[in-house]
């Protein structure tokens, strides 16, 4: 049911897309006068769920590559050529992404595909774009796009990896509450992947499992868990879970008394899964993330990019989904210009290895493999503040070394 | 499994009826509208978001969930009268399809409009403060919220009964189900009469979502997923069947919450199986009638 719930309301969701789009016109027209219009502009593909679940998150995601184009074509882009976004909707469905995919390569001749929001989309994007040589910057989470086989020359990967996130989180955890702990994991790649990450943490400091319990993705009440994790009483419970999965569960925790008796650490606190969630069901739970807004205070370019950001949207904060389509676009563009080309293959070669700070402090691409190195945010949820997104205390920054990835030879690429 | 004891069983049986009990108020209302319009109510799930959507209106305005639990029903109601009155009637007599159709095109409209008016990304709704806390019931610690549940739902029930056979106008909705045309005959408006049944059916089902709300928040989807389910206690139960409605909505409830503790994975399959061995068994389910859908 909720698969054809999607697909009907495409219409709306292109019209969503279109307004998003048009928000950033302005930034886009005003800098094309000065430019050469000769020049075919750099056209930058992405694909992401704008209808659906991910629906708020997607929309933020345009949003932020709209800055990231308008700031390439202010500065004057690559020797007087600028660049376009041509958002499309992938509807959260491989299937759907790879035709997206397909059509925007054959079709609207782009140069470069950034985009996704889940993990098997992704690697559905990812087999078209290399098969047809054309360069893949994903902002969405997976460990299997910088892994063999599905890793390719042309495969980039913005996003941090479950692998890493779970790691970052599971030491700052471990390290706190102790050793006994229990898994809720959402029945899919994602929760797959981030219990592997805890679990190869866990190994190292012998802890003890209790029970793994994996939940069909999309399950709306929790409450027959409780009774088996309040008899358990694990030290920590790893939530493995995502969206509104997620916000049902700490709810659900919080009415049954679960929250009072373990810690609840997700490896990822959605922004707006928090807000939708709210203060109370989201009381003590914490977990990570690749972007918190707050950071401003510490990080010179999340205040640049943040100020931006507000300007463009009527005080609005970028979620971390959101800022993902920004540096995401932001990395590929800068690389370009880097390489004077937009030769997939000179293109590649810039960005492998690349240097940069575009919103939290230092990144780069890992040459191996291309997963970009960044700092993972450990966060708590704290009482509504001064704005809608004012919801999160950053406890610490885990900075971003590579012991926090898998090597290169075990993701298989040595 | 490690550390099975009888009192976690005890408690995940108990955990799967107050589970049961939403199911049960949203199965009761379809089954409602089904026994007495022959419709099968598509928007059934897109009422119960509303519901929840109303709920949380009234609250941003300042009122408390007293008094959502009042005004859900009551609004939720008048649009269900409303969209028999505009819609549904037209289609009376002519077969099952033509008004399923009609409500299953109406759930997108209604979810759609929601999403238009109050966003996408879904809305907060706390527990009301004197819930919100964990009761000791004996085998364990249990949600008070979900016993207040429990006990609203077993209310409803109790009201619906008292009204359909111990008042007048039950007994007409009563008799107008078996033989509308008898009825007319005897100078009864029955149009009037299955305007206030599907009312009565949104109505219901507005208060499910309202209840749901505090459990799991507010969406705009929240309806699908759970219509799915009350889908599975109704035709289990036997269309049509208020009796059958309250025995499968407990059951699915038990076996959710059973299927949660041993094989968490099946969660999604499990209630389907059940319905597939149910229909292959009775196809009319525990206390259909048969042939009531030919």
């Amino acid at each position: 049911m909720p698969d054809r719930t999607d697909r009907r309301i495409g219409r709306r969701g292109w019209l969503r897309g279109a307004a998003a789009l048009a928000a950033g016109a302005p930034f886009a027209s005003a800098p094309f006068a000065t430019l050469r219009a000769e020049e075919p502009p750099i056209r930058v593909g992405f694909p992401v769920p704008v209808t659906g679940p991910y629906a708020t998150e997607a929309a933020d995601q345009v949003r932020a590559a709209q800055l990231a184009i308008a700031e390439f074509n202010e500065s004057g882009g690559m020797g007087g050529r600028r660049a376009e976004l041509l958002v499309r909707d992938d509807k959260l469905d491989p299937g759907e992404a790879a035709t997206r995919a397909i059509e925007l390569i054959e079709k609207d001749r782009v140069d470069f595909i950034v985009g996704s929001l889940s993990a098997s989309v992704q690697l559905a994007v990812n087999t078209v774009t290399k098969q047809r040589g054309i360069l893949y910057n994903s902002i969405s989470q997976s460990d299997q796009i910088v892994s063999s086989p599905d890793w390719g020359p042309t495969s980039f990967h913005e996003a941090m990896t479950p692998h890493m996130t779970a790691t970052a989180v599971g030491r700052y955890a471990f390290g706190k509450f102790g050793k006994r702990i229990a898994y809720v994991a959402a029945d899919y790649a994602y929760g797959h992947e981030m219990v592997a990450g805890f679990r190869a943490v866990g190994a190292g400091i012998g802890a003890e499992e209790l029970a793994e319990i994996k939940m069909p993705i999309g399950t709306r009440d929790f409450s027959p868990l409780m009774p088996r994790l309040e008899a358990l009483r694990p030290d920590i419970l790893f939530l493995c879970n995502f969206g509104r999965d997620q916000q049902v569960f700490v709810k659900q925790a919080q009415e049954s008394g679960l929250k009072r008796m373990t810690h609840i650490v997700a490896p990822i606190l959605l922004q707006t899964a928090r807000i939708a969630g709210g203060a109370q069901a989201f009381e003590g739970v914490l977990g990570g993330t690749s972007y918190y807004w707050g950071i401003e205070r510490d990080v010179a370019s999340a205040k640049a990019f943040n100020d931006r950001f507000r300007k463009a949207y009527d005080g609005r904060l970028p979620s971390d989904y959101g800022a993902l389509g920004y540096s995401g676009v932001r990395s590929v563009l800068s690389a370009a210009v880097k390489a004077g080309s937009t030769a997939t293959e000179k293109v590649a070669s810039a960005l492998a290895g690349m240097k940069y700070d575009f919103y939290k402090g230092p990144q780069y691409y890992r040459a191996c493999d291309h997963q970009s190195v960044q700092s993972v945010f450990i966060i708590e949820s704290k009482a509504n503040g001064r704005v809608p997104e004012d919801v999160f205390n950053v406890l610490e920054t885990v900075p971003g070394q590579e012991d926090l990835l898998k090597t290169c030879a075990q993701e298989g690429l040595g | 499994m490690a550390g099975l004891s009888l009192d976690l069983l005890a408690l995940q049986i108990f955990t799967g009826l107050a589970l049961g009990a939403v199911y049960v108020l949203l199965a009761t209302g379809m089954s409602l509208i089904f026994g007495m319009l022959t419709v099968v109510n598509f928007a059934h799930g897109a009422f119960f978001a509303l519901g929840a959507y109303v709920g949380a209106l009234v609250l941003a305005m300042g009122g408390n969930f007293w008094l959502a639990l009042f005004c859900v029903p009551v609004a939720t109601g008048i649009a269900g009268m409303a969209v028999e009155w505009g819609l549904v009637r037209h289609l009376y007599g002519r077969g099952i399809d033509d008004p399923l159709l009609l409500t299953f095109g109406l759930s997108y409209v209604l979810v759609e409009m929601i999403r238009i008016v109050a966003g996408t990304q879904g809305l907060p709704f706390d527990t009301p403060d004197a819930l919100a806390k964990a009761v000791d019931i004996g085998i364990g610690y249990f949600p008070l919220y979900r016993l207040f549940v429990i006990a609203v739902t077993a209310a409803i029930l109790l009201a619906l009964w008292l009204f359909l056979e111990r008042t007048r106008i039950g007994l007409i909705i009563r008799a107008g189900a078996r033989d509308p045309e008898i009825m007319r005959v005897l100078g009864v408006d029955t149009g009037r009469i299955w305007r206030l049944v599907f009312g009565l059916g949104t109505a219901i089902a507005g208060l499910a979502g309202l209840l749901a709300a505090p459990l799991q928040g507010v969406s705009p989807e929240m309806g699908n997923a759970i219509l799915a389910d009350a889908f599975v206690v109704t035709v289990v139960g036997g269309m049509g069947s208020l009796a059958g409605a309250i025995v499968a909505g407990l059951v699915v409830g038990v076996i959710v919450s059973l299927t949660a503790l041993f094989a968490p994975e099946a969660g999604d399959v499990a209630i389907f199986a059940l319905m597939a061995v149910v229909l292959l068994i009775r196809p009319q389910g525990f206390f259909g009638r048969a042939g009531l859908m030919s």
